[in-house]
């Protein structure tokens, strides 16, 4: 930006001991007053109308009571501002900013900044001009511009950077002061220190800190689950990923990181308790669906980050165990279009499932983990390709009459767990618990074995064994390994979790056809959508895959509008992630300790000899 | 439990001496290539035995041959006289740990948790104790953590237990190796070039090391390139030229020989060498140039053996290996990929 047309020699030289900010001219004191000031303002107008006409979804005309995007904005904008008083050191905020107030000033700001004038922008657009805009839509605009100028002015520590080299050529010249202006604008932004540690508190406290953060994360999970249109759910992405962005600069995420690594155990039933309420803050089942989706989806993922996040086995076909599961479940669920008119308890189909599941995972892992690295990836595209042309021919005509080939098995009835009926409405302490919400905690529960499965397995003698092999199969032959048998193992584990799941799949979706089974496909979960999850939530943690696997669930949903460049848009994401955070979105155990160790040491040294 | 095997190792060693590892006529050949002949070894427990020769003269196949990452075309390999399976893992399990040329080492994981790999084999707990955390589980695995942290001790690692493997230094890397391979509870220890790229601080250090383990009751077996390393270090020390062995013997006799010196050592090693660092060291350098580059080791070997099978080849001396002088000289020309290195 700004950087960039600034003579690096000079600044590199001369400016350094002042510390100035990107925007240079603007002394620090008056910038520091602009970013308070900025974002006062940004809450005040929160409560003014921001355009004439309820034709912006949402309804903005009102005084007095912000609605829709001016939530967002207001949550932002107060952010903000408890940010800025702690960076002035005002008692009682400065607790909010362990890791240094002004990065976390900066990105708060721009969050305000992005959201306000994506829906300044909504607003002008869709109703056909900045005319539409009351003051207070004008005033929320150049307020939130006001603050992000301030915030860049904020003095911040440059790095040190090369000076041009005269003698280069001008284009080099040009590469080299964009790369400079861009390490600037990169060390305005970052944090200045770690966070400082937790005060030493009664472990009471610290799980009551636990509880409340829960408590926001299921608050920021319904709101963005129940976004009702497009502007808001985008507005809800920009406001929760830079929003998300501020915190964690500011140094609380370490804490809380901290806190839950302390109380491990808890803060898993926690969270869980606090899906388990999920439900209960809905007032119909049309977001229940959702979460069901979401779930399958992300339990799925969590089984497939044991094969490729742990033992490192790129399993393109993973879907295929999903679908195994699921026909199996509903082959002796007692539906009408199944050959065999069997019905079979729950209990039972869920081992009908999962045990289906592991045989063919055992069945198609016994030849081809005998392959390493991307020979394996092709096999396993292979076999789940052939999984959905195979159940497509057996339909009787083409094949044996097992599957019913591409119409598939439909009308599978719900289930019944001692006398339990999943697809009726229940009223539970007031609350009215409909079928998808019934689907939702059985879904859970699944969800809490692959949770306890996954860290039980990874923190044991297998688990050490799976990451060896990942790491230097052959050194973990040479260490004793069984290498064939661990893949096995890994591989198998993973498909019954997955055939696990596809079981609840069978009966939530009434219908399974060859076609829900797919490599690649606009809905999620497909093979593909699976390992993204894995990839962009991180390989190898538990909350990865339930992240990734959240918004690769919603972002298609809620953007509609999208359509057709859906599958264009994530891949676009996907090269930006892996460009920017190749370790995911929720990094290593491994991956930090390791940002951690190079803060004390060294690098390692080279190879050279060996 | 560890203890007990190794006091009952260390009582049995120095007295009985018996073999703990007993090579006979193991050869090894890839298709055409033989780069392993008919050698014969043994080790005897509480012996620290060398082997040298020059780059591609087969000596890390035949490791692999020993520790069952290839199966020897010919001749068999006992250890504490049963024959050892043909796989890699089974022959850990029976006692052989190894430790590899080129650092091997599981670089995400942290330091602890490799020495706890190295532990595999003599933990029982599978897949289901894991899940259902049966009894016992804990108890192992609090176990193995103390007896990894007794091995990080010895190494002198304890306080980078949780550190990840590639964060360390390369000395350190080298010694981690070490610690995982003995994590094994092994009878017999292979070690490929312990030393290469250190400087000599290290080099001792390592020696004080190597000494320590035979210490422990276990034998080992170690490939260098370092004469003064190998011959302060060994009992014994076989020369390996061209997948053959030469000759085997204590380091006088070694250092003595003719032939050895010819094919590797090249001009006699002078009585008072070991007082004086540099010449001990430069007279191999000399004549062995690729010494400094061991990841070469394995195109020349191939080439060797291609000198030795088709007589047509640049090479038409015999396979004496008192003929060679040369050998070493024209080995860098082979540009086949190391097959070794791969496997």
């Amino acid at each position: 930006m700004t950087t960039i047309s600034e003579n690096p020699q000079a600044a590199s030289v001369s400016k350094r001991d002042e510390a100035t900010g990107l925007i240079g001219f603007v002394p620090a004191k008056a910038a520091r007053a602009l970013v308070l000031g900025g974002a006062v303002l940004t809450v005040a107008s929160c409560f003014l109308s921001w355009t004439w006409t309820p034709a912006f979804p949402g309804d903005l005309t009102y005084y007095g009571s912000p609605a829709g995007l001016q939530l967002q904005v207001l949550v932002l904008g107060l952010l903000t501002t408890l940010f800025a008083l702690s960076s002035y050191g005002v008692k009682g905020t400065r607790w909010l900013t362990p890791a240094g107030a002004d990065a976390a000033v900066k990105f708060a700001a721009l969050a305000t900044f992005g959201t306000t004038w994506y829906t300044v922008a909504a607003i002008s657009i869709s109703l056909g001009g900045p005319v539409n805009l009351e003051p207070g839509g004008a005033i929320v605009a150049i307020a939130t511009l006001v603050t992000l100028l301030g915030a860049l002015a904020l003095p911040f520590e440059r790095p040190t950077v090369l000076p041009v080299d005269p003698e280069d050529t001008g284009w080099d010249q040009f590469k080299h002061r964009a790369g400079n202006g861009w390490t600037a604008f990169k060390g305005a932004f970052a944090t200045t220190g770690p966070a400082r540690k937790l005060p030493p508190m009664h472990s009471s406290v610290e799980i009551l800190i636990i509880t409340g953060i829960l408590a926001v994360a299921l608050g920021v999970f319904t709101y963005g689950v129940g976004t009702e249109y497009d502007e808001l759910f985008l507005g809800f992405l920009i406001t929760a990923g830079l929003g998300f962005a501020a915190v964690n600069k500011s140094g609380l995420m370490q804490q809380a990181t901290q806190l839950t690594k302390k109380h491990q155990n808890l803060t898993i039933a926690g969270a869980f308790t606090a899906a388990a309420l999920f439900p209960f803050t809905q007032t119909d089942d049309q977001y229940a669906t959702l979460g069901v989706y979401i779930l399958i989806f992300a339990t799925v993922a969590l089984g497939l980050n044991i094969v490729v996040g742990l033992a490192g086995l790129l399993d393109l076909g993973y879907v295929a165990f999903l679908g195994v599961g699921a026909y199996a479940a509903a082959l002796v669920s007692g539906a009408p279009t199944s050959p065999f008119g069997v019905h079979f308890p729950f209990w039972a189909a869920i081992l009908v499932g999962a045990g289906a599941s592991l045989v063919f995972g055992v069945l198609i892992g016994a030849p081809t983990l005998r392959l390493r690295g991307d020979y394996l990836a092709i096999v396993t595209l292979g076999f789940g390709e052939i999984f959905r042309i195979a159940v497509m021919n057996t339909d009787g005509t083409s094949g044996p009459d097992i599957t019913n080939g591409s119409n598939g098995i439909a009308s599978i009835p719900n289930l019944s767990i001692f006398g339990f009926d999943f697809g009726a409405e229940h009223s539970i302490a007031g609350f009215t618990i409909g079928r998808f919400a019934n689907y939702f905690f059985l879904m859970l529960l699944i969800m809490a074995v692959v949770v306890m499965v996954f860290r039980r397995s990874g923190d044991s003698r297998i688990g050490r064994a799976w990451v060896a092999i990942r790491e230097d199969e052959t050194a973990a032959l040479a260490m004793g390994i069984n290498g064939f048998r661990v893949k096995l193992i890994a591989f198998a584990l993973g498909a019954s979790l997955a055939g696990l799941a596809g079981t609840v799949q069978a009966h939530v979706t009434y219908t399974v056809t060859p076609e829900q089974y797919l490599f690649a496909g606009p809905i999620p979960p497909n093979s593909a959508f699976l390992l993204a999850a894995v990839v962009l939530g991180g390989m190898g943690t538990m909350s990865g895959p339930l992240v990734g696997a959240s918004l690769l669930f919603l972002i298609p949903n809620k953007l509609q509008f999208m359509g057709e460049y859906q599958l264009f848009a994530f891949g676009v994401a996907l090269i930006l992630l892996m460009r920017f955070r190749p370790e995911g979105m929720i990094a290593n155990r491994r991956n930090q300790l390791e940002f951690h160790e190079n803060d004390e040491t060294p690098a390692p040294l080279a190879k050279a000899g060996a | 439990m560890t203890t007990t095997t190794k006091t009952a190792d260390a009582t049995t060693a120095p007295t009985a001496g018996e073999a703990v590892l007993d090579a006979r006529g193991v050869t090894m050949r890839f298709g055409g290539l033989t780069a392993v002949r008919d050698v014969n070894l043994t080790v005897n427990s509480g012996e620290i035995v060398g082997l040298i020769g020059p780059n591609g003269a087969g000596k890390t196949t035949f490791f692999n041959c020993l520790t069952g990452l290839y199966v020897p075309t010919e001749g068999e390999v006992r250890y504490k006289g049963t024959v050892l399976p043909p796989t890699s893992y089974k022959v850990t399990d029976a006692g052989i740990a190894r430790t590899f040329q080129n650092i091997r080492l599981f670089h995400n994981m942290t330091v602890l948790e490799n020495v706890l790999v190295g532990r595999h084999t003599r933990m029982k707990q599978g897949l289901w104790s894991a899940l259902l955390r049966l009894p016992g589980f804990k108890k192992a695995e609090a176990e193995a953590t103390q007896r990894a942290m007794e091995l990080l001790e010895f190494i002198g690692l304890q306080d980078k237990a949780q550190h990840l493997a590639k964060n360390l230094p390369y000395g350190e890397q080298r010694k981690l190796e070490i610690a995982r391979a003995l994590a094994s509870d092994p009878g017999l220890i292979l070690l490929d070039e312990p030393t290469a790229g250190m400087n000599p601080q290290e080099t001792r250090a390592a020696e004080e090391l190597i000494f320590a383990i035979r210490d422990m009751g276990i034998a080992v077996l170690v490939i260098e390139h370092d004469m003064r390393f190998i011959f302060n270090l060994c009992d014994r020390v076989a020369v390996l030229v061209q997948g053959q062995k030469l000759i085997e013997g204590d380091s006088q006799t070694v250092q003595s020989d003719e032939r050895v010196i010819a094919a590797y050592l090249g001009e006699p090693v002078a009585e008072d060498a070991p007082a004086v660092e540099a010449p001990a060291k430069d007279a191999p350098a000399k004549d062995a140039p690729v010494e400094a580059a061991p990841a070469k080791e394995a195109p020349s070997e191939d080439e060797d053996d291609a000198s030795e099978d088709s007589p047509s080849d640049d090479a038409p001396e015999t396979p004496e290996a008192s003929a060679d002088e040369e050998s070493s000289e024209d080995t860098p020309q082979d540009p086949a990929s190391g097959k070794e290195n791969d496997a």
